[in-house]
């Protein structure tokens, strides 16, 4: 269902996504899944070589994680930019909650669209990453087919 | 501490189709269960010609190589010692299930901080599709931590 972004107000809050925790089955099937092999994600005996305590979740999933919280809200097809600043390191047993807020309105492209921050928290409350979304009102589809049956609709 | 002519470098483009099993793959390990991801009428439905690919899947698919990492390793980056700073994608029309790409990596920058205890790496990643059309931009700053700058 299309998201009318004329019907929303500054500070309006997304419905947050909390995730259970992190642990290595899931940091597991991400490298596979994402093809981020990195070993200091997987291999614990690397990661302390590399002088870190343990394995680390890579913060592209974290990424992936404010991408469900986007289009659980927004058809993915209104997103015209999504960007994320890894801001600390999210540790084995972390469990994460992603929220989100409207905060401006403003023009990309010569298109009206809505600036949405997120940010993904764990349960300590600490900021692990900084998101940012610019959410338009039509879908970028649209130029194949939707606009091609509103200019050729009865009208014609 | 990363020598900086390697700014303007661009690597030989790398040519990716969109898998529905490796696409079910990232969506389970993700958690995503959304009907346009996993009912393939429901992408329909909504307009897209197969299953789309979730907003960060580009990033995946741009690593589906012999090589995920040569990028960085070719100019003397060590993975051990690497983390993702900053990721951004700029999205123009949809990819989905059967799309074949091709991404055409650069490295935009190189600059350092903290007295050279930190190296930053900018790669962007142009992307279009089997029609040549252009369907997205990537830029992803890599930050390698260095003991002896």
């Amino acid at each position: 269902m299309k998201l009318d972004i004329g019907t929303l107000q500054v500070g309006a809050i997304l419905p947050p996504l909390q995730l259970p925790a992190i642990n290595r089955t899931t940091l597991a099937l991400y490298a596979g899944a994402s093809g981020d092999h990195n070993p200091v994600h997987i291999d614990i005996d690397f990661a302390q070589q590399a002088g870190m305590p343990d394995v680390f979740a890579h913060g592209m999933l974290s990424m992936a994680y404010l991408g469900r919280l986007l289009t659980n809200w927004v058809p993915q097809n209104q997103i015209r930019t999504f960007s994320a600043r890894f801001v600390g390191i999210t540790n084995l047993g972390d469990r994460l909650q992603c929220q989100g807020r409207v905060v401006e309105f403003l023009e990309h492209r010569g298109e009206p669209v809505v600036k949405i921050e997120m940010q993904c928290l764990n349960q300590d409350g600490a900021t692990k990453v900084l998101g940012q979304a610019l959410v338009g009102n039509t879908s970028t589809n649209s130029n194949h087919s939707n606009n091609f049956n509103l200019f050729c609709g009865p009208d014609i | 501490m990363i020598n900086k002519n390697f700014i303007g470098t661009t690597f030989a483009p790398h040519t990716v189709t969109v898998e529905a099993g490796r696409l079910q793959f990232f969506l389970k390990a993700i958690g995503e269960t959304g009907a346009i991801y996993t009912d393939r009428q429901a992408s329909l439905n909504a307009g897209y010609d197969n299953i789309p690919v979730p907003p960060t899947f580009l990033f995946c698919l741009e690593l589906e190589k012999p090589d995920p990492f040569a990028h960085l390793t070719e100019i003397g980056v060590d993975i051990a010692r690497v983390l993702h700073g900053e990721m951004a994608f700029e999205y123009y029309l949809p990819v989905s299930v059967g799309d074949t790409l091709t991404f055409i990596a650069s490295i935009t920058d190189i600059y350092q901080k903290k007295g050279g205890a930190l190296d930053f790496i900018v790669i962007e990643n142009r992307v279009s599709n089997q029609n040549n059309e252009h369907v997205a931009d990537l830029k992803s700053t890599v930050i390698q931590r260095n003991d002896n700058p």
